[in-house]
């Protein structure tokens, strides 16, 4: 197969080197020490069973805290199916594999020669990508028969299931460079994390440059900006897994809701404590998994409002599903960041009351 | 005009009668594999007097009658195999009276589930009916006719065992009220008279319903799907027994198709739970997922998949798609819940003999007494081909529900064959004195349950 072709590159020596082992002791779901650390990172990269492998709810942060650039959190998922010690079970992974795989026909190629938005695997959301600030954008996976040819696969990582993107994610990069993308803008951050994160990471080639949408969405409204009007609201921002994976494009969140004229609340879990949507860790193995998956979204959303939030502004469309009838029951506002921005110039994205 | 055509024109008037062509082929088929029969006439009366009078009619002159109501029973139960005088009843759909504080509703044969449930949203939202997921323009009479159960089955059963009472009008034209509307004027019980419904499951070869009475059952504020799945298809039945244990779900449906993907292979199991405040959904929900199920997600072999607020009906219609040409047909049959783990086996196994992706479904009937299984086929309209596979499906599915000691429901024609053969003589002869008795003539849809 050639998903073994493909190797992380993750080195020990830098673990050992490692000041602060991070990666596990800022973890905001397990409470581990220094010492207890570094044990267990280092146990994991020699192939060893632990507990963080069983008790990780793979929100991803650790690939942000890792000072060293190491890809902890690609090593644990690869250690979870090495060792079959999954964090969710068996019928779940399966049905998550067969989720991926497109049934409905071939796409249509049609060569761009110039940057592009991929809509990956949300071709449903198109309603997102209206208005003035897609203009002049050509958009591929518009068709959501035939998204999954499109569909970035690291949502696996939820399942220890490195060996299928690896397997597959070689031929969902040709067909999108047969559109012959310069630049792909992603629609969704994973799409992003995975070009420019875990590409690199296990050595599969990307031949177009990958564009972070909050990086375009601040670039267009910069060219939009006479149309911008200071909107007033104080906003909470849900901070989705797959932006650990891209920690250097995270100050466009705040760039934007500058440019636009919204206030961010200060909350206790933001940035690099953001808490997960816990949308993945309620069908998860451990005991209780599916009570802490609503204490941690009771927890959140509590924090939203203690912040005096009028808005919560989703990046992931994951998130958004699992949170957003939580919120609007909490009276906040729920909207993606496109809506907020659409809002911003003067228009009124899809369902906007 | 003939004189049939004027003697129904006198009872309806004119605008609600026809023997035009291109009206009686609308009438000739329903949406499943049945060979279309046109009728020569097709009538809409608004009262029961005036399906009394068609009903004399027909008598007098030996005319086959076909009552319709949504026509969606796909089985070609409605379809006029030997012509005749099709009554649509659609015009005759009042609501007539609500009650309550009794739950229950007295509605015309003509209500269709969706009239029901709007009507009851808007006017009485704290009742609500078992809704059997057909398409929204299916009647509640018609589903009676042929024992539909609806998304409140796993806690009550049937749907033809919620009625509180049903006036009839005999195929000799007689009005016959059955339950305590047969001993004054009140809807509010089918018990404790003398059990004579001979009408239910019957087709209407025994007389047609024009009004019943139907239970209501509280409407929680908050209802919504929980999803659980497994990858083997033996711990079902096991895990059925143990979620209908709990009494806690509305609806419980395990299903397994092929398309999408996503579900091929795996059993999901879809449990409609229903609550007033968050505190009593949560701890249905602890009790279902954590307490009940806890141990298969612990050990790895199933999982939880969330928890949706709303009810998505089941819409097995969907298939329909699968072959392009918006055709599909199902074999429903009514089997013990432990048949499970064959029924999906047997239904993967023909549906790729005849190249039809596959699409199976299992509803909890009565807390578990019972489920009923469908095997659904697919085809397009347009290609004979895949119709012959899906007939050929079809039968072979009735076979091997009688062969698993399962009971066909709603079966064609070739189903009620495999039926009749099997059927206990004694039971047999005592269906014939009472088609006899009631139909001398022999003149209600014929064809279907013919007892030789």
């Amino acid at each position: 197969m050639e998903a073994t072709l493909y190797e992380l590159k993750f080195n020990i020596e830098k673990c050992l080197d490692c000041p602060s082992q991070a990666c596990l002791t800022k973890c905001q779901y397990m409470n581990i020490d220094s010492k207890t650390a570094k044990n267990e990172i280092i146990k994991i990269a020699q192939g060893e069973d632990s507990f963080v492998l069983h008790n990780c709810v793979t929100c991803y942060a650790c690939e942000e805290y890792c000072p060293m650039g190491n890809h902890p959190f690609y090593l644990i998922v690869e250690r979870q199916e090495a060792l079959d010690c999954a964090p969710v079970p068996r019928p779940l992974i399966k049905r998550a594999i067969k989720l991926g795989i497109p049934f409905r026909g071939e796409p249509e190629i049609k060569p761009i020669d110039g940057p592009a938005l991929n809509m990956g695997a949300f071709s449903e959301l198109m309603p997102l990508i209206q208005g003035k600030l897609f203009e002049n954008i050509p958009v591929i996976s518009t068709d959501a028969r035939k998204m999954f040819h499109y569909f970035c696969q690291l949502m696996y990582l939820h399942y220890a299931k490195s060996s299928v993107i690896k397997e597959r994610l070689p031929g969902i990069i040709n067909t999108i460079a047969r559109h012959k993308p310069t630049q792909l803008i992603c629609f969704h951050d994973e799409c992003y994390g995975t070009y420019a994160s875990y590409c690199p990471a296990v050595g599969i080639d990307v031949p177009f440059e990958p564009v972070h949408f909050y990086e375009f969405l601040f670039e267009r409204l910069m060219e939009l900006k006479a149309l911008i009007k200071p909107m007033n609201l104080k906003v909470a921002y849900q901070r989705p897994c797959s932006s650990r994976l891209s920690p250097d494009k995270h100050l466009f969140v705040n760039r934007i809701f500058e440019l636009i004229g919204v206030e961010i609340v200060k909350r206790t879990y933001s940035d690099e404590n953001a808490l997960c949507c816990a949308g993945t860790i309620q069908g998860q193995r451990v005991e209780g998994s599916r009570k802490r998956a609503r204490e941690l979204q009771r927890k959140n959303i509590e924090d939203m409002k203690k912040a005096g939030a009028q808005i919560c502004v989703f990046n992931c469309p994951a998130c958004f599903q699992t949170l957003g009838r939580v919120v609007s029951e909490n009276g906040i506002k729920p909207i993606h960041m496109s809506g907020l921005c659409r809002l911003a110039i003067g228009e009124k994205p899809t369902g906007w009351r | 005009m003939d004189n049939i055509l004027r003697s129904l024109a006198d009872i309806v008037d004119e605008t609600h009668v026809s023997n035009r062509q291109e009206e009686l082929f609308i009438y000739s088929f329903d949406l499943g594999t049945a060979e279309p029969r046109r009728p020569d006439y097709v009538v809409s009366p608004e009262s029961v007097e005036q399906i009394q009078a068609i009903l004399r009619l027909a008598n007098r002159n030996k005319i086959p009658v076909v009552p319709l109501g949504g026509g969606l029973s796909l089985a070609g139960l409605a379809v006029p195999l030997k012509g005749g005088i099709l009554i649509d009843l659609k015009r005759m759909d009042r609501i007539i009276e609500v009650n309550e504080k009794s739950r229950y509703a007295v509605l015309e044969c003509g209500v269709s589930q969706a009239q029901l449930t709007s009507y009851l949203e808007k006017h009485h939202p704290q009742l609500t009916h078992s809704e059997p997921g057909a398409p929204p323009t299916a009647t509640i009479a018609g589903n009676l006719m042929i024992h539909g159960q609806g998304d409140l089955a796993q806690p009550y059963g049937f749907n033809s065992d919620l009625i509180n009472g049903l006036e009839v009008v005999l195929p000799t034209g007689e009005i016959c009220r059955l339950g305590s509307c047969a001993v004054g004027s009140e809807w509010f019980t089918n018990h404790p008279l003398p059990d004579i419904n001979v009408f239910l499951g019957w087709y209407g070869t025994t007389g047609i319903i024009t009004k019943l009475s139907m239970r209501l059952f509280p409407a929680k504020r908050i209802r919504g799907t929980g999803q659980f799945v497994v990858d083997n298809e033996e711990l079902v039945p096991e895990i059925l027994f143990k979620l209908t244990h709990t009494q806690m779900a509305e609806d419980i449906i395990a299903y397994s198709r092929a398309i999408p993907p996503f579900s091929d292979g795996l059993q999901h199991i879809t449990v409609n739970i229903a609550a007033d405040t968050e505190k009593e959904l949560e701890w249905k929900q602890e009790v279902l997922w954590d307490d009940t199920l806890g141990e298969y997600i612990r050990n790895g072999d199933g999982a939880y998949l969330g928890f949706t607020m709303g009810l998505e009906r089941p819409q097995i219609s969907k298939t329909s798609d699968y072959k392009k040409g918006g055709g599909f047909e199902y074999v429903g049959s009514i089997m013990p819940i432990e048949k499970y783990p064959d029924c999906y086996r047997i239904g993967r196994k023909i549906s790729e003999k005849h190249n039809i992706p596959y699409t199976v479904t299992g509803r909890c009937v009565g807390v578990g007494h019972s489920m009923m299984f469908a095997w659904t086929y697919a085809f397009n309209r347009a290609e004979p081909d895949t119709i012959r596979h899906a007939k050929e499906a079809l039968h072979e599915t009735d076979d091997i529900v009688v062969e698993l000691g399962g009971v066909i429901w709603k079966p064609g024609i070739y189903g009620q064959k495999l039926i009749m053969e099997r059927l206990d003589p004694a039971t047999r002869e005592l269906m014939k004195k009472i088609k006899k008795l009631l139909d001398p003539n022999g003149i209600m849809n014929p064809g279907n349950w013919d007892v030789k």
